[in-house]
């Protein structure tokens, strides 16, 4: 367990294995660390601002969908609205023309109804002048009984 | 227990001074290359302790190298994440400790603790397996853990006390160096009549800070030395016991995983400590 040579020498080895670690392997290795540092760094970056991206294209995308929503249920309305005033439009109309046939009908039948009664009236006034003259059993001067008959007629 | 090269069987001591004695070659004075007998010389060389760290030493740097050179930022491959990993704790205590700017102290942390942790990471091969390969190869000695030889961490801590120095003259200029041997931890008067004192007083802080720089690298290698010398005999004390070794050398290489990996870390940590003190006025 003496102090000898070895000593010496293995300061020198010592001094080599660090020179030839601080020439070509610390810095390569450290260069390589780094390097990775840095990409990771920008790789974290890049995913951030894509998350952001993301998160405004999920906001474009919500304003477009609720756009069209509003829209599709504005639409919808309009529609609504039309169909119910052609709805509308289609029974006032249909109204109308059941008043028209209706009036048009009733003028018909009271027209009728008129020319029943008069016909009516015209019959039994002949048949009370050939009551009245089978009644009197005599000629009666249609012609001087002619008011008399009329009043009758009329009356009747 | 392992019996050497055929001859009368080993008593424990005799076991255990084996396994604790260094493969040598030293230079006699005749100039002749001498094996082993080299007690007391210092101009030996502990050739497997030398073999062992180099080797190690050298395993480092391919595998790092080789890391370093398929290195990719996008598609790092799992040895390059492991390595990553130590890389990136190594930068990560520098970073916390050292205020300063240097290309050297991250690289220097990282050799440090790969490195002790290689040559520690030998005691947790079983203590007879490579000795025996090496007597049947003819090795006389075989000592695998460089970190249990003295030599080899004072070698680093000296290297790394020599830095100290540098670094401390480097960002201190040699001025600051002296005053900070000799004006710490006594400011000496410098005016007035007190200045009959200044001389003791600076002598005794000199002294002081002296012992307070030489103990830096002393701490540092002994730390080391002294834990892994340890856990080495207690392996070797482990592997006389027969049947039993098994699950003691189990149990005691589990415990002695947390220690190789500590001491590096300490032996690394301490390092960048004491430079970042040189680095830094206070």
């Amino acid at each position: 367990m003496d102090i000898n040579l070895t000593l010496i020498g293995q300061s020198i080895a010592m001094f080599v294995f660090v020179w030839f670690c601080m020439k070509f392997i610390w810095p390569v290795i450290l260069a390589a660390i780094e390097e990775r540092q840095e990409q990771i760094a920008a790789g974290l970056a890049a995913a951030e601002h894509g998350e952001q991206k993301l998160e405004q294209a999920k906001a474009e995308a919500d304003d477009i969908v609720s756009n069209a929503r509003t829209r599709a249920t504005s639409i919808l309305d309009q529609a609504n609205s039309l169909a119910n005033d052609i709805v509308a439009e289609g029974k006032s109309g249909g109204m109308k023309e059941r008043e028209r046939q209706l009036t048009a009908a009733k003028a018909d039948i009271e027209q009728e109804a008129n020319r029943a009664r008069e016909e009516l009236r015209e019959q039994v006034s002949a048949i009370a002048v050939a009551s009245a003259e089978k009644i009197l059993q005599r000629e009666i001067d249609a012609k001087t009984h002619q008011d008399i008959l009329g009043k009758l007629a009329q009356e009747l | 227990m392992a019996s050497e090269g055929g001859h009368s069987p080993q008593t424990s001591g005799e076991y255990i001074a084996h396994h604790l004695q260094n493969l040598q070659v030293c230079q006699s004075d005749g100039g002749e290359w001498i094996w082993n007998h080299c007690a007391g010389n210092p101009m030996t060389i502990n050739v497997d302790s030398m073999f062992w760290s180099v080797f190690l030493g050298v395993i480092f740097i391919v595998l790092f190298r080789s890391a370093a050179k398929k290195s990719s930022a996008r598609e790092p491959s799992r040895f390059q994440a492991a390595v990553e990993i130590i890389v990136d704790f190594v930068d990560g205590s520098v970073k916390d400790t050292f205020r300063g700017k240097s290309r050297l102290i991250a690289p220097l942390g990282l050799t440090i603790f790969v490195w002790v942790f290689l040559m520690n990471l030998m005691d947790l091969i079983p203590v007879d397996w490579i000795p025996m390969a090496a007597g049947w190869a003819g090795i006389k000695y075989m000592k695998v853990v460089p970190t249990t030889d003295v030599n080899v961490t004072f070698g680093m801590s000296i290297a790394v006390f020599f830095l100290i120095l540098f670094y401390t003259v480097k960002n201190k200029g040699i001025g600051g160096f002296i005053a900070e041997l000799t004006l710490h931890p006594i400011a000496p008067p410098l005016k007035g009549p007190g200045i009959i004192a200044a001389p003791f007083i600076i002598s005794f802080n000199f002294i002081l800070e002296s012992v307070a720089l030489i103990a830096k690298p002393v701490s540092l290698s002994l730390r080391l030395f002294g834990n892994m010398f340890a856990g080495e005999l207690i392996f070797i004390l482990i592997a006389m016991l027969g049947l039993w070794q098994l699950p003691l050398h189990f149990l005691w290489a589990i415990f002695h995983i947390l220690i190789i990996t500590l001491q590096a870390f300490i032996f690394m940590m301490l390092t960048i400590v004491y430079l970042s003190l040189a680095s830094e006025s206070h």
